[in-house]
């Protein structure tokens, strides 16, 4: 199980929170054409290795908030935190 | 079949036990050539189905298939090996209904035996929701000629008794959708017997050999880099489901898929009692019995994107309870093992299929939780994409462009945890 630092409530399992994935800017629906709808819906980095992602804690404090974790080994560090940042 | 492979038959198996002469290899090792005509990266079900046919049906030579690892070591050795034609759209209907029809005669065409077996496939409604669904599904199957009704919870019953059909669980079993044909195949075996049929005709098998990028010119594919060196070629398949979009970034094509594991689990055998695949979409759990006698189990993907696939109690805790409120009589089975794949998961639970804006850049992904049924067909279309100049009717619909163009082959409700 992994454990997820929430910034507000502390560690907590996995089980307590919803994966919301990469974070994607809501392009403006002024001007945003079918090309960025696309985008904003369907494409992800999809990386292998460091990502940045969003987490809900649904069953704790209902706050949104990102982390970075390594797709690959699950390893987990805050926003910025790790030496080369999410691209390394 | 070529001269060096020994044909398999009955005769063969009394000569070779009488013999004990150890059985011929499968299949051989090659020099990495410094070109091909095509190289299909990936050496799982759909890479090597793409491989044979594009040698045994198209007529190509100089084939390469470059597997990372060894063959069958992705999706295709650890999935739960349900085929089903039962599907939500008259294109995917249509598309599984040829697959199957493929995978009945494959041990013929391949001199393998695959160990297909249409054992009958029941999907449990426990809401009205999800009869609603099947009826639907139902109805969608008779137009297309595939075998499907709405069964009641006694049908069910008869067909399943270990089931318990009674209305004091949480959940009880209001009907479900029966489909005769489906049933499951040997997985190991349908790798096996493509590689070896592959092998046949000439195909070059890679094992240990990974593609580290992409060679491109004016927007066209002309080789791949490798760790054993580089490889010219106008023609580049990928076929590496969990891994696509690794694939895809080495020609910066960005693909609508996001990699989920799925885990699965098997017990100790016991004596045959379970005679159809049976699955539960409001449970999240699946289950049918081997011909060895062992129950196989499997779930709906794990909560987050993840490249890992080790195993976890939470899942094995999940699927103990949904297993025994559907069959309280397992309660004493003991699990084996259990393990995980990677599933290339699209939006609209489909597939991507054929080909894409880099001029000789082909794509065969997109098979979440439900590709093992589908390699035949697929690795048959994707064939006659690259040789041909038209892209078949059976794989129109599941273009990469149908993400822009908004013509999505929503199959969520037929695709998602049901396998
Ligand atoms: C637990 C589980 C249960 C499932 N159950 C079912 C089921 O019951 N019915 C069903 O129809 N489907 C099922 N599936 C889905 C099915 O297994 C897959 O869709 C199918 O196996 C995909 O086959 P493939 O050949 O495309 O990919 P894979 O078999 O995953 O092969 C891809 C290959 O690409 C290789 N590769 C990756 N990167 C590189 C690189 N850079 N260079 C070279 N090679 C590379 C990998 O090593 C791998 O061998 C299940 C999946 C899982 C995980
Ligand atoms: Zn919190």
């Amino acid at each position: 199980m992994l454990l997820l630092e929430c910034p507000w409530c502390g560690g907590r399992n996995a089980s307590e929170f919803a994966y919301a994935g990469e974070p994607m800017p809501r392009p403006d629906p002024e001007s945003a054409g079918p090309a960025e709808w696309r985008g904003y819906l369907y494409l992800r980095a999809n990386r292998c290795g460091w990502t940045r992602e969003r987490w809900y804690h649904r069953a704790g404090c209902r706050r949104f908030f990102e982390i970075e974790r390594n797709t690959q080994t699950h390893e987990l560090r805050p926003v910025g935190g790790g030496a080369g940042g999410p691209d390394e | 079949m070529g001269s060096s492979r020994s044909r398999f038959s009955a005769y063969s198996l009394v000569r070779q036990g009488v013999s004990g002469r150890p059985w011929p290899r499968m299949w051989r090792r090659h020099e990495l050539e410094s070109s091909y005509d095509a190289v299909v990266v990936g050496g799982g079900l759909h890479g090597l189905a793409t491989a044979y046919y594009l040698a045994a049906e198209q007529g190509w030579s100089r084939i390469a298939v470059l597997e990372r690892s060894y063959l069958g070591g992705g999706g295709s050795g650890r999935n739960t090996a349900i085929i089903r034609s039962n599907y939500l759209t008259p294109d995917g209907v249509r598309f599984y209904d040829h697959s199957l029809r493929l995978y009945a005669d494959l041990s013929a065409a391949l001199n393998f035996n695959v160990m297909f077996s249409q054992r009958g496939h029941l999907t449990l409604a426990h809401t009205d929701a999800s009869l609603r669904t099947m009826r639907w599904r139902a109805e969608v199957n008779k137009i297309e000629g595939v075998d499907s009704e709405v069964i009641g919870p006694d049908r069910v019953k008869e067909l399943a008794p270990s089931l318990d059909t009674s209305d004091r669980v949480r959940y009880p079993i209001l009907g479900a959708l029966y489909h005769p044909p489906g049933g499951i195949v040997r997985h190991d075996a349908a790798v096996w017997g493509y590689a070896r049929a592959a092998d046949a005709h000439g195909v070059h098998l890679h094992q240990e050999t990974e593609v580290v990028g992409i060679e491109t010119s004016g927007g066209r594919v002309t080789g791949v880099r490798t760790n054993r060196g580089l490889i010219s070629t106008p023609v580049v398949a990928n076929c590496t489901a969990g891994w696509a979009t690794t694939i895809a970034d080495m020609v910066d094509l960005p693909m609508p898929i996001q990699t989920f594991p799925l885990q699965a689990a098997v017990t100790e055998p016991v004596r045959p009692f379970l005679h159809t695949v049976v699955v539960s979409g409001s449970l999240h759990v699946y289950v049918s019995q081997t011909d060895r006698g062992e129950l196989v189990f499997g779930a709906s993907v794990d909560p987050f994107a993840s490249y890992s696939t080790r195993g976890s109690l939470e899942f094995v805790e999940g699927l103990a309870t949904h297993v025994l409120e559907l069959m309280p009589s397992l309660d004493r089975l003991r699990l084996l093992r259990q393990w995980a794949g990677l599933c290339d998961m699209t939006p609209d639970f489909a597939p991507i299929i054929g080909r894409t804006p880099v001029e000789g850049f082909f794509v065969d992904v997109g098979w979440g939780t439900y590709g093992f049924k589908a390699g035949p067909a697929a690795g048959q279309a994707l064939a006659e994409c690259i040789a041909g100049r038209k892209v078949p009717a059976l794989i129109e619909a599941f273009a990469l462009e149908r993400f822009e163009t908004g013509k999505l082959v929503g199959e969520k409700g037929a695709a998602a945890v049901g396998h």
